[in-house]
């Protein structure tokens, strides 16, 4: 038991710790296969440190929640991460939410990001917002879509359950698995304003939707939102990997041994996935943003069609 | 009962005594405290035996018949918590009304119809109640009568209501058949062959015409708004439920056991109502439009998860029809309590602004700061997100919806998850709508006069919304203790019940088992708050403390006039793209001026009411051709109608010669 409380301290702190670095090898791969040499793979760590000794420049105008939103993205966002299990199951917290609960704590995440870009009253932020609220509105049923189809596969909404019934004997190639699979792909490249969807290095006005929401904001809130940001990307490739790629993650109670290797597994998988993440990046081009809504709606429909042939073959538990 | 009629009472007093309206709103608020108090006593006590009151008044046909069952109690208690405080409100905001004897005196007269329908034991007092509650809440719509939008909406509510309470007189005719009791216990032991499906549709009919599912909800988003504020607050909040209970009370408890066939129009119903009610909300930009339109959305939520319990129920799975059954009636609470703050809090902008128009709102989070925090706490719990309590009523939902492989039958099989889809596309469409909501009245820079010259509401009225907003996060947070409370309910209308869920270690609740799915609001709640305060803590330590006010910074270009803003309508307007181009027939042309025409160019955008223009136009402009026609008759000489007597009489002469 006291193992398990370890277990989950030691995987918030890892989440925490592993997110920048994250961002920096997708970007450094991304680089290379752009023929450029790009930053250091330690680059998001010295962003977040010079962002935090700035000085923080709010408009005149901006309310208490513009200056409180940032904390609590970065909270529920950083909760969130701490319930995936990333290099070992049992986790304590995780009886406390499932990924139904994951997925609302990301929606409360977002709906305070869209606030906070209509604080201060610029067209820029309205834009954000609205466009970020739209894409939500498929992205989050497909991914709670995806969820269904794990859910009754595995015959559970938690995720521990989940990833070792996939390591059990029941488990086996399903097709339903695979839809659910693209549909949770295709909606992490969208939450997480990857390229078809949104540029994370632009600054063209027209193209930006999560920076758009975010110009106002400069100095510690600003570095604050940039980590929620890795977070959430950490966090989708950790549900992508403890789902899809469960091998190698400690079981809880497992011996020390166990721990190392599932460590040591977690960093190959978010490398892979981060790895594949930037291929797809570079290999594709950015979309109009009214061309979105059916890339998203892709996956909403797969999600769907993924349901359903569960519900309709008697597998389900 | 007697606090019930002595409600009644005070309202034909309070006539008399327009200046006395705090003392009226503050009786009602105290005796909905009791009434609550006593109902929430007898659905905790444990083995409480149905208590039936006689009165010796009542209609010829049938006694009046009034007790507290466990359905009954927890209705009454989720009604009266919403409108004691609510009436607490209005001990600050009834007195802003410009004509109070037009309200005050139908007040108690319509909390007293609501409580007598959901205490009545048998039909007559049932519909007797019904009608009450309809006229008096009829008589507050119109109580601002000089617009003619008011009126227009209290004629249109009128007709729905009458309609409405004609077929679930019929419902009630056809389950007493022609023995003729008309007591609820006396229905339950005959079970009339062949009426179930009639029944069926009446009660969906009767009662979802009241609650506002698709496509009888065309009253509801005029008639709620036009209410004064706490009016809204209480037809949307608590008379919606009302009918939540009328179709419980005929569908589940008295109509016999349930057909498997019986959910499908029901979940077909309720998910169209779902996700129709919030598109029409996103479009909406009247603050309380746009709230009468969730009610809608809501109101579909609730008749999924009756659905569900329906089908359950028919196939014989007791606990997890208990389970779907538990998420409609703690989303019945919740929507009462989210749903009654936020048209509070639209009550004290429309008070301190005279505003209803989000497009004229904006940058009240600085004027109205404690209205704007339990709007958004509303906001919040409305949009289904942790750690607040719409959130859970959703995910009870959803784990109902995971159960339907269950189900013996495959149509619901596949119809469960194509409604699963609508309700989680809903939920995210819930959230863009209240970021809209939020961000464009209370964000943002002030749209006009009226915004920048708001102020903040009166003490009372503070407190109502407080009062909500806390209640919000504790149903939120401690789910286990309301699904404990409304166990008996379970028990009574299905035989079974969830598992004990206040007894889960941690205040989690897991209503089907521990491996499968648990939730722990309160937990998630304590980490999000360590998180937050461990990293303000982390940033505070390490961080630079330099903060400096400046101009907005707008990408450099920082835009001078809050016209600029992004508006309701352009917030709103991606998604009228992707989903109101066929749902609405939404089409955008540019009017460009001539070439040398200095004229500014104009935007237009066409929405249609499909819904309104499909079924109920033709219906009223059939009315229309008929009447003109018959109205002819009005015009007669008296030799022409002594004609039209005696060629009547001949007539029926005939038939009856005929029938013979």
């Amino acid at each position: 038991m006291r193992l398990n409380w370890l277990t989950q301290f030691a995987q918030i702190i890892v989440v925490l710790a592993l997110a920048p670095l994250l961002t920096g090898v997708t970007r450094k791969i991304r680089s290379r296969l752009l023929r450029r040499r790009g930053a250091s793979i330690a680059q998001p760590y010295c962003d977040l440190l010079k962002l935090i000794r700035k000085e923080v420049v709010v408009a005149e105008n901006a309310s208490w929640l513009f200056r409180a939103a940032p904390y609590v993205i970065f909270a529920t966002t950083w909760v969130a991460a701490a319930l995936v299990p990333t290099f070992a199951m049992g986790l304590p917290l995780g009886a406390a939410a499932d990924m139904i609960v994951i997925v609302a704590l990301l929606g409360t995440a977002r709906f305070m990001l869209a606030l906070a870009g209509l604080d201060v009253g610029t067209s820029f932020g309205g834009i954000g917002s609205s466009r970020e609220m739209m894409f939500a509105s498929l992205a989050e049923p497909a991914m709670l879509m995806a969820v269904f189809t794990l859910s009754l596969f595995a015959g559970s909404t938690e995720l521990s359950s989940i990833s070792s019934f996939m390591l059990g004997p029941h488990a086996g190639l399903n097709i339903s698995l695979a839809l659910a699979l693209v549909a949770l792909i295709i909606v992490a490249i969208g939450e997480n304003a990857r390229i078809p969807v949104d540029n994370p290095a632009t600054h063209l006005e027209l193209t930006m939707v999560h920076e758009a929401m975010i110009l106002e904001y400069s100095g510690r809130h600003l570095a604050v939102i940039e980590a929620a940001a890795s977070v959430k990307l950490l966090l989708y490739l950790s549900v992508i990997g403890c789902v899809f790629i469960p091998w190698g993650t400690a079981m809880a109670g497992a011996n020390p041994i166990a721990y190392v290797i599932g460590f040591a597994s977690y960093l190959l998988k978010l490398l892979l996935l981060g790895f594949l993440l930037s291929v797809f990046e570079t290999a594709i081009a950015k979309m109009r943003v009214f061309r979105v809504p059916d890339f998203l709606g892709v996956a909403l429909m797969l999600g769907l069609l993924g349901t359903m042939l569960l519900f309709v073959s008697k597998v389900p538990r | 009962m007697g606090a019930l009629l002595l409600l009644s009472a005070l309202a034909i007093l309070a006539v008399r005594r327009a200046l006395g309206s705090r003392l009226i709103y503050g009786a009602c608020a105290l005796l909905s405290v009791a009434l609550a108090s006593i109902a929430l006593l007898s659905l905790l006590a444990p083995q409480s035996q149905l208590a039936v009151f006689e009165l010796p008044v009542g209609l010829p046909l049938g006694r009046t018949l009034l007790g507290l069952d466990p359905l009954s109690a927890a209705f009454v208690v989720v009604i009266n918590v919403a409108a004691s405080i609510v009436s607490g409100y209005a001990i600050g905001y009834g007195v802003h009304a410009p004509e109070p004897r037009r309200v005050v005196p139908f007040y108690p007269a319509f909390i007293a119809g609501m409580n007598l329908v959901l205490l009545a034991q048998d039909a007559f007092s049932f519909l007797i109640g019904w009608e009450f509650m309809s006229l008096a809440s009829w008589a507050l719509v119109v109580s601002d009568h000089a617009s003619a939008e008011n009126r227009r909406a209290a004629l249109i509510y009128l007709i729905m209501a009458t309609g409405g309470a004609l077929t679930l007189l019929f419902a009630f005719g056809l389950l007493a058949g022609p023995a003729g009791g008309y007591a609820f216990a006396q229905i339950r032991q005959i079970t009339a062959p062949g009426v179930g499906p009639l029944v069926l549709a009446l009660a969906l009919v009767g009662a979802g015409s009241k609650a506002g599912l698709v496509p009888l909800h065309a009253w509801l988003p005029l008639a709620h708004p036009a209410a004064p504020s706490h009016v809204s607050a209480l037809m949307s909040g608590a008379m919606t439920k009302v009918a939540v209970y009328g179709f419980v009370r005929i569908v589940f408890d008295i109509a016999g056991p349930p057909s498997w066939w019986w959910s499908i129009p029901v979940l077909v119903v309720a998910g169209i109502t779902t996700l129709l009610g919030v598109l029409y909300a996103l479009m909406e930009h009247d603050l309380k439009r746009l709230l009468a339109y969730h009610t809608v959305e809501n109101i579909g939520i609730i008749f999924i998860g009756l659905g569900l319990a329906l089908a359950f129920e028919a196939s014989g799975l007791k606990s997890a029809a208990a389970l779907a059954l538990t998420a409609a009636i703690f989303h019945v609470f919740n929507h009462s309590l989210f749903k009654s703050l936020l048209f509070l809090g639209s009550g004290a902008v429309l008070h301190a602004t005279g505003e209803r128009d989000m497009e004229h709102l904006g940058g009240l989070i600085h004027r109205m700061p404690i209205t704007a925090v339990c709007f958004l706490a509303g906001c919040v719990a409305i949009s289904a997100l942790p750690p607040f309590n719409g959130f859970v009523s959703e995910w009870l939902t959803f784990q109902g919806i995971l159960l339907s492989p269950q189900l013996p039958q495959w149509i619901p099989r596949l119809l469960v998850p194509a409604v699963g889809a609508t309700l989680a596309c809903s939920a995210a469409l819930a959230a863009a709508c209240f970021v809209k909501a939020f961000g464009m009245t209370f964000l943002g820079r002030p749209r006009g006069a009226a915004a920048s010259g708001a102020h903040e509401t009166d003490r009372w009225s503070q407190c109502a919304m407080l009062l909500f907003a806390v209640l919000c996060l504790a149903a939120g947070t401690l789910p286990g203790f309301v699904m404990d409370a409304l166990a008996p309910v379970m028990q009574m209308i299905l035989g079974a019940r969830l598992a004990p869920q206040s007894t889960q270690p941690l205040l989690r609740i897991a209503p089907i088992d521990p491996a499968r799915s648990a939730y722990n609001g309160a937990l998630v709640l304590v980490m999000i708050l360590v998180a937050a305060a461990a990293t303000a803590l982390i940033v505070r330590r390490f961080a630079s403390h330099a903060l400096r006010r400046s101009a907005i910074w707008d990408c450099g270009f920082p835009d001078a006039s809050p016209a600029t803003q992004y508006t309701p309508g352009s917030f709103a307007q991606p998604i009228r793209r992707v989903f109101g181009s066929t749902v609405f027939r939404a089409r955008e042309h540019v009017a460009m001026p001539k070439p040398g025409d200095p004229g500014t160019a104009r935007l237009h955008v066409d929405l249609h009411d499909t819904l309104w223009e499909a079924l109920y136009l033709p219906v009223i402009r059939f009315i229309d051709s008929v009447t003109v026609r018959v109205n002819r008759l009005q015009f007669l000489t008296i030799r022409r109608y002594l004609t039209l007597v005696f060629s009547a009489l001949v007539l029926l002469l005939i038939i009856v010669g005929v029938w013979r």
